[in-house]
């Protein structure tokens, strides 16, 4: 029972208390980043590193950032670790760095950080932190992956850049949906995904 | 005509919200009334406005490898671009700062029908994207960039105004228990977006 309460904070944010479906936190990258898995995979990483080193940073200065000044002391702290992400991926691969353009640097606006920041550790130990900032990370990372997976598979037939369907398949007609590509089917593939989990936890349902 | 067709561009055809997704959080949680909603448009407008020339100074002059050369020979080696993220939010969170204690000032009825969203403006994705946008596309003088900036600012305006004039009349409409409120939203963004995408095709 004990041991189920202290990880709760690292299981809670998988699936209940899902920062994109549940929160409707950090909707920008969720959706820009997903037309390939690579790239979502490389974006959930690098967002789940920040926001758990945030998070312990910031719960162990709690005690000591004056409230009028804490979102500048906050958007420093990301900002700086965002930095750090950022010529990392670039010196590490630099392709997926550019395919990423804009949105690693955007980690610092990216609400799920904030919102986390503001809303748990500004109240809690570090440990606790750490693990908030690791579920809502990966929360975040599993609906990237499955909107990434679907997108991939139906708008260019491939899966990491690999192709899944046979040949024989494009030979005998088959072809590839370049509608998931788009931008817009990201919200409307978001939305099943909201659909089917709000089915099935009737509790969420406004 | 060059700024003419960046502006129309950035309006329509590079929407922030349609084609990029930025900005999202608020324009999807502002949305439930148009007066509010048009209300923090214009404020992140404003923001824009000030916020895309101010960055753009700051890239030229101080940023961009050998930018200092103007301070004196022995700067012209220096490369300082590894700092552009934390110098533009904290242009962008000044601006902000400055922008809230005006409005609290001269409207205070503006002020408090924003309430929260008004510092988190400093948070919205779409001004630190089109600054980020901005030094990506290397505009080459301060005015493009202020008119992208207005631009960028007048699209999300838009796209949130008639988020919210659509979600006004959602209200009173039978929508399946599990999609009430933010499925169907994230359902009508999309639709909406596919509708902007028609301006894909057009030239200037």
């Amino acid at each position: 029972m004990n041991l189920k309460k202290t990880f709760l904070p690292l299981f809670n944010p998988l699936s209940k208390d899902n920062p994109v479906i549940v929160q409707v936190l950090g909707i920008c990258s969720a959706l820009a980043v997903t037309a390939k898995m690579e790239p979502a995979l490389v974006m959930t990483i690098s967002v789940t590193a920040v926001l758990a080193l945030a998070n312990v940073i910031i719960s162990l200065m709690r005690n000591t950032i004056p409230s009028s000044i804490r979102i500048i002391v906050q958007l420093v702290v990301v900002a700086a670790l965002v930095v750090v992400v950022d010529q990392v991926l670039k010196a590490w691969n630099y392709e997926v760095s550019k395919a990423l353009s804009v949105f690693i640097g955007l980690i610092i606006t990216n609400c799920i950080i904030m919102g986390r920041l503001e809303a748990f550790a500004l109240n809690n130990r570090p440990w606790p932190s750490f693990l908030d900032g690791l579920g809502n990370g990966l929360g975040y990372g599993i609906i990237l992956i499955i909107v990434s997976f679907f997108r991939e598979l139906f708008g260019s037939g491939t899966l990491f850049g690999c192709q899944v369907f046979p040949q024989w398949w494009y030979d005998a007609g088959y072809q590839n949906n370049g509608m998931m590509i788009l931008p817009p089917m990201a919200l409307i593939v978001v939305a099943c995904i909201i659909w089917a989990h709000r089915s099935i936890n009737k509790d969420l349902q406004e | 005509m060059e700024n003419l067709n960046l502006f129309i561009r950035s309006i329509f055809i590079d929407n922030m919200v349609f084609a990029y997704f930025l900005g999202m959080c608020s324009f999807l949680a502002v949305s439930k009334n148009v007066k509010t909603a048009f209300g923090l448009g214009v404020a992140v407008t404003f923001v824009l406005l000030i916020a895309l020339p101010v960055c753009w100074c700051i890239n030229e002059y101080v940023l961009v490898p050998g930018a200092l050369s103007w301070l004196g020979e022995e700067y012209a080696e220096t490369d300082l671009s590894f700092l552009g993220l934390i110098m533009f939010i904290a242009v962008i969170a000044a601006l902000v700062q400055i922008l809230e204690m005006v409005i609290e000032k001269y409207s205070p009825g503006l002020y408090n029908s924003l309430g929260i969203f008004l510092p988190l403006i400093a948070v919205n994705c779409a001004i630190l994207g089109a600054v980020l946008f901005m030094q990506q596309r290397e505009f080459t003088n301060a005015w493009t960039a202020t008119v992208y900036g207005v631009g960028s600012g007048i699209g999300w305006l838009l796209a949130i105004t008639c988020l919210a004039a659509i979600r006004e009349r959602l209200n009173v409409q039978a929508v399946p228990a599990p999609l009430r409120g933010i499925g169907i939203t994230f359902i009508i963004t999309g639709l909406m977006g596919i509708a902007f995408m028609s301006f894909l095709g057009i030239k200037l």
